[in-house]
């Protein structure tokens, strides 16, 4: 199990550019083709994991692996996250200290920003099916997109920090779903 | 203890003490090391550390702990990787088990429950803001307005691996650059000889 959790975790450190969110869409396909979660389960190991500091992408990690296997999942799992990004600091960062300027990354970038934009937009369209937001009809889906439209207010009009979102968020779950 | 340890001790301490103070992902901690690494120990100048936050977008994996292991490996090199990754690791870790843990104990009360509820919303939008996010660095013309859709479809409707829809990105914009830069070349080649002919018919 635990190697299963490393080598699918080095799968998805591999794949997440960018950093934070735009990995999430990569764990939810890994994780659901393995049949380990439910996108819905997975939208709240994300809430936890943006709940705690540190690294959204290494948090996750952490915690699928300790869901599916204990502390050793956790372990091997956020090990595979972060070994291909240690492998190419080692191996490709320290050779070119400003290949970030090269034409060549440059074009990498102008095709990869716009694709993981779309990716992490898909993150979010398969995240709210998941979670009934979908669903257009009663009040449950209505104080839902209530509370998505008021968080997204917060984000971007006032630059709200995750934390104080989510935690405002949970206080509405309370109030709306008891 | 002699010095190459003390040296580590300290790129791990400052890693770890910075590490759990940073709340929301990655960016949230860039103030942070420029403060320690910058002011406090002096370990880099300003260029340098710029290099390195922008070196750690372009390299796979999380920004904060990309950063941290390259300035640990510029610092002490392998061994400095290593120690600056498990400094920074180790204390959400922690806390991420503990959280974790909590969570699994009371996800059945009701008020966890319903407060769960609240927050999956918040995370939609949070991801959604993420995405403007990552959007705002992109070079959005024509062409990559395209790419965005191309790749959002291309998800939607095939269910196909995401790590494929990122290698066919960077492609893309590989092909995409350097055919627009060899349409530059021609054009370049055209004028130059216009410039020639003018030059030639004038001296004839």
């Amino acid at each position: 199990m635990w190697w299963e959790l490393f080598v699918t975790f080095f799968k998805i450190g591999l794949a997440s550019y960018g950093g934070g969110y735009a990995m999430i869409p990569v764990i939810e396909h890994e994780v659901t083709r393995h049949g380990w979660m439910t996108a819905q389960q997975l939208t709240d190991v994300i809430a936890v994991a943006g709940m705690a500091p540190g690294p959204i992408a290494a948090n996750s990690a952490i915690f699928v692996g300790y869901q599916l296997d204990g502390v050793t999942g956790a372990v091997a799992a956020l090990l595979g996250m972060v070994s291909p990004s240690l492998l190419c600091v080692l191996f490709l960062a320290t050779l070119f200290a400003r290949w970030h300027r090269h034409p060549f990354f440059v074009a990498v970038f102008y095709g990869l920003r716009p694709v993981l934009t779309g990716l992490i937009l898909y993150a979010a369209v398969r995240f709210a099916r998941a979670n009934g937001l979908f669903l257009l009809s009663g009040s449950h889906a209505g104080a839902l997109l209530f509370i998505l439209g008021l968080s997204l207010f917060l984000l971007f009009r006032f630059h709200l920090h995750p934390a104080w979102v989510m935690l405002l968020s949970g206080m509405l779950g309370v109030f709306f779903f008891h | 203890m002699n010095e190459k340890a003390r040296l580590l001790i300290r790129i791990f301490l400052t890693f770890f003490k910075i590490s759990p103070v940073t709340f929301g992902g990655g960016y949230a901690m860039v103030p942070l090391i420029e403060r320690e690494v910058l002011e406090r120990h002096k370990w880099m100048n300003e260029k340098e550390l710029t290099d390195v936050f922008a070196l750690a977008e372009t390299v796979p994996g999380a920004v904060a702990v990309n950063s941290a292991m390259m300035i640990g490996y510029r610092l002490a090199g392998t061994t400095g990787a290593a120690v600056a990754m498990i400094g920074v690791c180790l204390p959400t870790f922690l806390i991420v088990l503990a959280l974790g843990i909590l969570y699994l104990y009371l996800q059945k009360e009701w008020w966890v429950a319903s407060a769960m509820e609240g927050v999956r919303a918040a995370v939609i939008a949070l991801i959604l803001y993420a995405a403007v996010h990552i959007g705002k660095h992109a070079r959005w013309d024509r062409k990559t307005r395209l790419l965005l859709c191309l790749s959002f479809a291309v998800l939607l409707l095939l269910h196909i691996h995401p790590l494929f829809v990122i290698t066919g990105g960077a492609v893309v914009g590989i092909l995409l650059k350097f055919r627009v830069r060899r349409k530059f070349f021609l054009r370049l080649k055209k004028a130059v000889n216009l410039e020639n002919e003018k030059r030639e018919s004038k001296a004839g």
